[in-house]
């Protein structure tokens, strides 16, 4: 085969690759739900990014008028410390993003490794690995997370490392499910007679073809880490004060319900937008990539044997 | 099947052996001394060697381990830090107002799941279908603390109409207990709820399309009874199955709802003793909920196998 033979063939494989993610995205923001979820996601990215900049005053300034009602110059009221709460939502955008981009990230990282080798490896390394999931697997997350809390001592790195531990088990189920569909594929089993190692089968011909539902169940897992982040410092076992994490705002505002319900009403209503704008994206995602994967949602309520 | 049934039971008892082993390595993952971190400023060298040596602490961890295992198979939990009480009586203690809140908030999830998944699968593609699926969606996404607090900032302190938190055993007070358990049945509920409309709506819609269904249409038979007779019957399948699974799952979200309206159930018991740092008591509410998780698991699992005929599991 010559070298221009070679192009030739190559060509069409990388323009169906990019054609299959631009039909992908087209699909994606042609979903309303999922184009809602993404512009909302877009303007948290902002807000994390910018917060400081755009709230009308810092996170911790103090000075106002203690327990004001939403007005013009506090659109969302002050706090029992005479805070902004508007600007403390505002900023709070950073918090949920960084702990869900962080303990996503364990998870997904640790999940998609434990679950490439032990699909692709299976026998006693796949039973022992995938029985320790079931292990981790038998916890109520929240309830995980708190007991790893518990040890490590309450703090926002540990809530990361609590939460991505305790998501790590559903990646690992989703990324071995797919390796084993993926394993006895023709294309596979034709690379390794060619000689491939392992390493190399696993990163240049499994990895790409199990993709799409990793990035589903990342977006889900985003929203679901969020949840849980919010509940770990509402539980005040996450988030410590002062710093604005909306599940803390949310602590701060219900002792005093009756006194100041913004105070609880508008952290809430950003965790819930955020949780589900993810939701939306990845739901969409799903339609998108592999509409026989099933959500997060649906795969957690199928238990043990999913 | 038996062997479907004495690999899964086996499955299952492996788990719950690996699970006590994490719920063990809890207490000596603590850095340093868990009793004298327990204890705190309260440190008396007395109490500390009692607790030290009542916990077992001063032997080899392979030998605590046995130890604990031996007391947790025959129901001895070991002594609160705290309170100096048998964690099991504590734990017992907080058993029934989980188990009915559990079961109350099961109630209400069914009662929206069930007509709500059916209407919009017989109606896919109406507007009915869209309002219940960004309901759902809105449900599924809901912080469930949050809207608890709001139930409570609603329903007693604005309107009055119910108490704010607490607990009333039924057998003391039926009707105090049912004014009680509605806003926490209901927060856990909907969002319980929303989880299983979609797999209720998918299931009937999965049975709807079915061969069998198109052929009692074909016939001429009234869509009422082919409803009932055709579809539901062979759509519940699943939907049991994931309402089983889904009073698993419910447990944890049991934790921050017990919370919000002061349940005395297990969930808020483990979060004070993490608190407290009354290790034994954490351990022993940690593992009584995810035994309680992967029985109900289990117990799903092998209805499903027994309902299904045509599932084999080789």
């Amino acid at each position: 085969m010559s070298a221009t033979e070679a192009t030739a063939d190559d060509r069409p494989v990388v323009d169906e690759h990019r054609s299959q993610w631009r039909q992908t995205w087209s699909i994606l923001v042609s979903n309303r739900m999922a184009l809602f979820g993404l512009v909302v996601l877009g303007l948290l990215v902002v807000a994390a990014l910018l917060g400081e900049l755009l709230a009308p005053h810092g996170a911790n300034a103090q000075g106002f008028e203690f327990y004001a009602a939403p007005s013009l110059d506090h659109p969302f009221g002050t706090d029992n410390l005479g805070r902004d709460v508007f600007s403390r939502v505002l900023i709070g955008a950073r918090t949920s993003l960084q702990v869900g981009a962080v303990s996503v990230g364990i998870s997904l990282v640790a999940g998609t490794l434990l679950g490439l080798v032990a699909g692709y490896r299976g026998g006693w390394l796949d039973a022992v690995l995938m029985r320790s999931m079931d292990v981790l697997f038998a916890f109520p997350i929240v309830l995980l997370a708190i007991a790893i809390v518990a040890v490590l001592g309450p703090s926002i790195t540990n809530a990361m490392i609590a939460i991505g531990v305790a998501f790590t088990p559903i990646f690992a189920r989703v990324v071995r499910g797919s390796v084993l569909s993926v394993r006895e594929e023709v294309f596979v089993r034709a690379v390794r007679s060619l000689g491939a190692s392992d390493v190399r089968i696993v990163l240049r011909h499994i990895l790409p073809n199990v993709a799409a539902p990793i990035i589903v169940q990342t977006s889900l897992s985003f929203a679901f880490a969020i949840l849980t982040e919010a509940a770990l410092s509402f539980l005040g076992v996450g988030v410590q004060p002062p710093t604005p994490a909306w599940g803390l705002m949310l602590q701060e505002g219900r002792g005093v319900i009756d006194l100041a319900w913004w105070m609880g009403l508008f952290p809430g209503l950003a965790i819930f937008l955020t949780v589900m704008a993810f939701n939306v994206v990845g739901d969409g995602l799903r339609d998108a990539l592999d509409p026989k994967q099933r959500s997060i949602i649906e795969s957690r309520g199928q238990g043990v044997d999913a | 099947m038996t062997g479907y049934v004495v690999r899964r039971v086996a499955q299952s008892l492996l788990a719950l052996l690996g699970v006590s082993v994490v719920v063990f390595s809890l207490m000596h993952l603590v850095p340093g001394d868990p009793v004298r971190t327990a204890l705190g400023t309260r440190f008396d060298q007395e109490a500390y060697e009692a607790l030290r040596a009542r916990a077992g602490l001063d032997r080899p961890v392979l030998v605590q381990y046995a130890q604990w295992l031996g007391g947790v198979l025959t129901g001895d939990l070991g002594v609160s830090f705290r309170s100096g009480r048998s964690v099991s009586d504590v734990i017992m203690a907080r058993v029934p107002a989980t188990a009915l809140l559990a079961g109350a908030s099961l109630l209400v999830a069914l009662a929206i799941a069930l007509p709500a998944g059916i209407v919009s699968a017989i109606r896919q593609g109406k507007p009915i279908d869209y309002v219940a699926t960004a309901l759902s969606q809105i449900g599924v996404s809901i912080p469930d603390f949050w809207y608890g607090i709001m139930l409570i900032l609603v329903f007693s302190l604005w309107l009055g109409w119910l108490p704010p938190s607490g607990y009333v055993s039924p057998l003391e007070d039926p009707t105090e207990f049912l004014r009680r358990v509605t806003m926490p049945a209901v927060t856990i509920g909907v969002v319980t709820g929303a989880i299983l409309t979609r797999f209720t709506r998918s299931s009937v819609l999965e049975s709807l399309n079915a061969e069998h269904v198109r052929l009692a249409r074909a016939k001429g038979l009234p869509e009422g009874r082919i409803l009932r007779e055709h579809v539901l019957r062979n759509a519940w399948i699943p939907i049991v199955t994931v309402t089983g699974l889904q009073l698993a799952t419910l447990l944890g979200g049991i934790v921050v709802v017990e919370v919000v309206f002061a349940w005395p159930g297990l969930g808020r018991l483990a979060l004070d003793a993490v608190v407290n740092r009354d290790y034994p008591v954490m351990q022993g509410a940690v593992l009584v909920i995810a035994a309680a998780f992967l029985v109900i698991n289990l117990l799903v699992d092998l209805l499903y196998a027994r309902l299904d005929p045509r599932i084999s599991y080789s």
